[in-house]
């Protein structure tokens, strides 16, 4: 509780100071009342998105002797340059929404963090994230799905964890009971007047018949969907002004919205992005990759200028399975790399700050001589996290095998 | 502890017991129908028995002989399917490159755009027919064609070397990329199969192969000279690029532990350099530029190449690969992943990595030795795997007899259910575990899908639920249910299904109805294409 207000209390008066904000946004803010749960967003950028030229570290000069062609310009050079945020990392240009964020302390980004395994393929990266098991294949469900099962809670809600993906994403298959949709004003039988009754004819085939994965899916679908029907989230429209803008991921964030602010009980929400595999013509502060940041950014922006004083009980977090490489390659682009960053939006984040320890660039710092290297465990953010945001009592169960020692935490959530 | 032991030991026969149970011959027939194709159509078991499952399977394996000309006949009328890469390009792509370039030239010169918003969407929804050729063919061939076994390893192939429709000009590119790369040789050797993908154009430009180049100090000093006289600053610029290096090896050959490192994944992208694309924008194929050909020597996975070498290089590289035994074993398991279990035994993987080296990565025979196994009949993998979406919404149509008069409806459906044609943005493609399809919203859809198809309210499917029931059932509603759960699934239904549907037969009658009202068979219907059972083959 106390968390919510010191964001709320930032978000006002540095938003006021700062000028940065609509004062809609204020007013919300201000009001201070909110009634949710806790709420963890997680967003995954599929591809591996290159940390290097969205927090750019200006202040090294081997970051622009390795990128001739793609290095974002160091703040104060033009209208095309890094956006100032500590005097070392300035921000990719495109994602000039999420600055106001940062300068008032609601928004902070973790540096060089990553997966201490070594691969370096799309798939294996992911997989190992979303499982929370890095270099263990065999791990059936995904950290999320542990973290939410890890507390109990009686009367959970069907619609506790949400993904809004077409198939079920590995971070929250398990035993979560994690309903994945991507569109919840759809989410039910549509068969005109006969609706209900051909709903429960399948919830009783399904009820009685099925053992494992089907039957499973069959419960939960059939439950979120009578309550979607009730809650009729749809029908909220964003508030404060907010503009999502297009593009995947905005409708995914402004439908996680509408969920939270009808109160069906979501904990936890998944989605993802993809387009960030830029192994040729990547751009700097311009181009592909800028294109898909200032989307992402947009869309995050106005996610937290939706929820308004509701953010004060949200933290947004996202994360790519890699980073890539510090040198570009001969298309202008860059190739798998290994560390890269994270960004968190909301409630209680200790904002304005770029966490982690910066290993450095020179060749001699880089990991196998060509990528940044990993000095926070992604797990050490998460585990932060889940417990924090969550109220995950014990680790133990979402990082099987791993010591996940509060010590080794970055200080991202107050 | 004693109760505990007898409990596990009856578990343990009853196991047993249900591992020994054989099919019986109507069930071989339909499991045969389910994993080797999509699904069966009314008359289809019966079909598969007069002709015997053995040597329906084996024509199958070869396709050739089935006759296909109706289907062949239907595509006809999809314009795009049989043009090649340049006309495609000349005339879809053309208009559009012309377009914007006019406009950038225009807004260069301070004026206005010469082609307005309107006119690029005119140009962009014209370039939509080839996909929407591409993803007719697809569907109408799983549908109708005869040629079952066929289209499900196209379909395997087209995924194992999956091309994302959405990566730039690949769209303009997959048309030939199925029809001259994956077709040809899904039959063949493997290595063929291999090399073909990495000399197509839609694979070279997906995994960026066509844009590595050595660095300019490994080019052949001649070619080097002779560009930094026309044009320095190009001829300094380029580099290695690895996607494609990484994914051969990964996904396409010896598979993730196949045992190469990073090392290994750069200095097989130094040994393809040069394998580009002739002139992609126009559509051309292939072609080698030794001038930007890493010449140095180098070792990939222990094979040393002095410095001096070409093309050759890549590919004795593709020959050595092809020939792995982890190569063996990673296709077996993905085939035996995909035709028999989710988790398939390693027997059976085993047993189908040796047959593919031993017959040189015959295709044929690997396939064969996966249906030749105990394993692909054994009881306990009949009705066992979930349909992917493809799998789901092709084996529906097929069960009610549906006429697919325009496919591109079901494509979109396929995109609700979680699986786009073409539409696998990864170089992994789709899973092969039927379990990843089974999630909330993908079941919903699946369900609604099914009722409005039965329905007949699916445009671009025509369909009859009604004429599928015998007309000595029609006039007594059990039997109605019954002749139809026969004709939908073979009559493989469970009890709760049957009871289920039994209780809205009641519900919905009205006592002075008689005859019964059969308004309400495309319902039934509907609820038996959704039913636990019809998920899965």
């Amino acid at each position: 509780m106390i968390n919510r207000r010191i964001f709320l209390k930032h978000s006002g008066l540095a938003l006021v100071a700062g000028g940065l904000i609509p004062s809609v946004f204020v007013r919300m803010a201000q009001a201070g009342t909110t009634k949710g749960k806790k709420v963890l967003v997680a967003i995954f950028q599929r591809g591996a998105v290159d940390g290097l030229n969205v927090v750019v570290p200006y202040g090294e000069s081997d970051y622009y002797s390795a990128r001739p062609t793609i290095a974002v310009p160091r703040p104060g050079s033009g209208d095309q340059a890094a956006l100032d945020l500590d005097g070392f990392f300035g921000l990719h240009p495109a994602m000039v929404s999420l600055l106001p964020y940062f300068k008032d302390h609601s928004a902070a980004f973790v540096h060089a963090v990553g997966s201490p395994d070594t691969t370096r393929s799309h798939f294996d990266a992911q997989d190992f994230m979303e499982s929370g098991t890095p270099g263990v294949k065999s791990t059936e469900d995904g950290f999320l799905a542990r973290a939410v099962s890890a507390r109990k809670e009686t009367n959970a809600s069907p619609l506790r964890a949400v993904a809004l993906s077409p198939a079920m994403p590995r971070i929250l298959s398990g035993n979560a009971g994690a309903v994945a949709m991507t569109n919840i004003g759809q989410f039910g039988i549509r068969a005109g007047a006969e609706s209900g009754q051909i709903q429960s004819s399948f919830e009783s085939m399904y009820a009685e018949a099925v053992s494992g994965a089907l039957g499973g899916t069959a419960k939960e679908s059939f439950e979120a969907a009578k309550i979607l029907k009730n809650a009729d989230p749809v029908k909220l429209q964003p508030e404060n002004g907010a503009t999502y803008p297009n593009g995947a991921l905005a409708n995914s964030l402004k439908q996680i919205a509408q969920l939270i602010k009808s109160d069906v009980g979501l904990e936890v929400a998944f989605a993802d992005v993809g387009g960030w595999d830029t192994h040729a013509g990547e751009g700097g502060a311009q181009g592909q990759l800028a294109n898909n940041l200032r989307n992402f950014a947009d869309a995050i922006a106005a996610f937290t200028k939706d929820l308004g004083s509701r953010m004060g009980d949200v933290v947004l977090v996202t994360m790519s399975e890699f980073g890539r490489t510090v040198r570009e390659n001969g298309n202008r682009g860059t190739d798998h790399g290994h560390a890269n960053f994270m960004f968190a939006i909301g409630g209680g984040v200790k904002g304005g700050k770029v966490h982690g320890k910066w290993p450095g660039l020179s060749s001699q710092q880089l990991y196998e001589n060509r990528d940044l290297a990993v000095t926070t465990d992604f797990r050490d953010v998460f585990g932060e996290l889940v417990t924090k945001q969550l109220g995950v009592a014990s680790l133990k169960q979402v990082f099987p095998g791993y010591d996940a020692n509060p010590s080794k935490w970055r200080g991202v959530l107050a | 502890m004693k109760r505990f032991l007898i409990v596990a030991t009856s578990l343990l026969l009853l196991s047993a017991a249900a591992s020994d149970s054989k099919l019986s011959d109507r069930q071989r027939a339909l499991h045969a129908l389910n994993r080797l194709g999509f699904g069966a159509r009314p008359g289809d078991v019966d079909r598969v028995l007069k002709t015997g499952v053995d040597t329906w399977i084996d024509q199958q394996l070869h396709p050739e002989v089935i006759p296909d000309r109706a289907v062949e006949a239907r595509l006809q009328s999809l314009p795009t399917l049989q043009m090649s890469d340049a006309d495609i390009m000349q005339k879809y792509y053309r208009p559009i490159a012309e377009a914007r370039k006019e406009n950038k030239q225009a807004r260069n010169d301070g004026e206005l755009d010469v082609k307005g918003k309107g006119e690029m969407r005119m140009l962009q929804k014209n370039a939509q027919q080839i996909v929407g050729d591409l993803v007719s063919q697809r569907i109408i061939r799983a549908a109708e064609s005869d040629r079952q076994l066929n289209e499900v390893m196209v379909d395997f192939w087209f995924n194992h070397f999956n091309v994302f429709v959405g990566k730039g000009i690949d769209r303009f590119m997959l048309t030939s990329y199925e029809r001259d790369v994956i077709r040809p040789h899904i039959w063949g050797r493997f290595e063929d199969l291999l090399l073909a993908t990495a000399k197509s154009p839609a694979m070279l430009f997906y995994l960026d192969n066509a844009r590595s180049v050595a660095d300019p100090a490994n080019r052949p000093q001649m070619a080097q000279r002779f560009m930094m006289r026309r044009n320095p600053q190009q001829a300094n610029r380029g580099g290695l690029n690895e996607n494609y290096a990484r994914e051969i090896m990964e996904l396409h050959t010896l598979g993730v532990d196949g045992g190469y490192t990073q090392k290994d994944v750069t200095e097989l992208a130094r040994v393809l350099t040069g394998w580009t694309i002739a002139q992609p924008q126009q559509g051309g194929g292939f072609v080698f530029r030794r001038a930007l050909h890493d010449t140095g020597s180098k070792t990939v996975l222990g094979v040393r190449f002095p410095a001096g070498g070409g093309m050759e290089e890549g590919e004795k590289m593709i020959h050595i690969l092809a020939h792995s035994p982890a190569t063996a074993h990673h296709i077996a398991y993905k085939l035996a992943q995909r035709l028999v279990a989710d988790d398939p035994p390693s027997s059976l993987v085993d047993r189908v990595a040796k047959r593919f080296l031993e017959s040189d990565g015959d295709l044929r025979q690997t396939v064969k030795a996966v249906i030749d196994s105990p394993e692909f009949w054994d009881a306990k993998y009949y009705q066992a795997k979930v349909k992917s979406p493809f799998e789901y919404a092709i084996s529906a149509v097929r069960a009610i007899d549906g006429q697919v008069t325009d496919a591109r409806p079901i494509a979109r459906e396929l995109q609700k259910i979680g699986e786009p044609l073409y539409g696998a943005q990864p170089p992994t493609g789709y899973s092969d575990k039927a379990d990843v399809w089974v999630n909330t919203g993908a079941l919903l859809n699946r369900l609604n899908f099914a009722l409005a198809l039965a329905a007949n309210k699916m445009p671009g499917v025509r369909s009859d639920v009604v004429a599928l029931i015998p007309a000595d059932s029609a006039a007594d509603p059990h039997k109605s249910v019954d002749a139809l759960a026969q004709a939908l699934t073979g009559g493989d239904l469970s009890e709760a299904t049957r009871t289920t549907i039994r209780d809205r037969l009641v519900e919905r009658k009205a006592p002075d109805m008689d005859p019964w009202d059969n308004t309400q068979i495309p319902m039934i219907a509907g609820l038996i294409l959704g039913s636990p059972e019809f998920q899965k083959q």
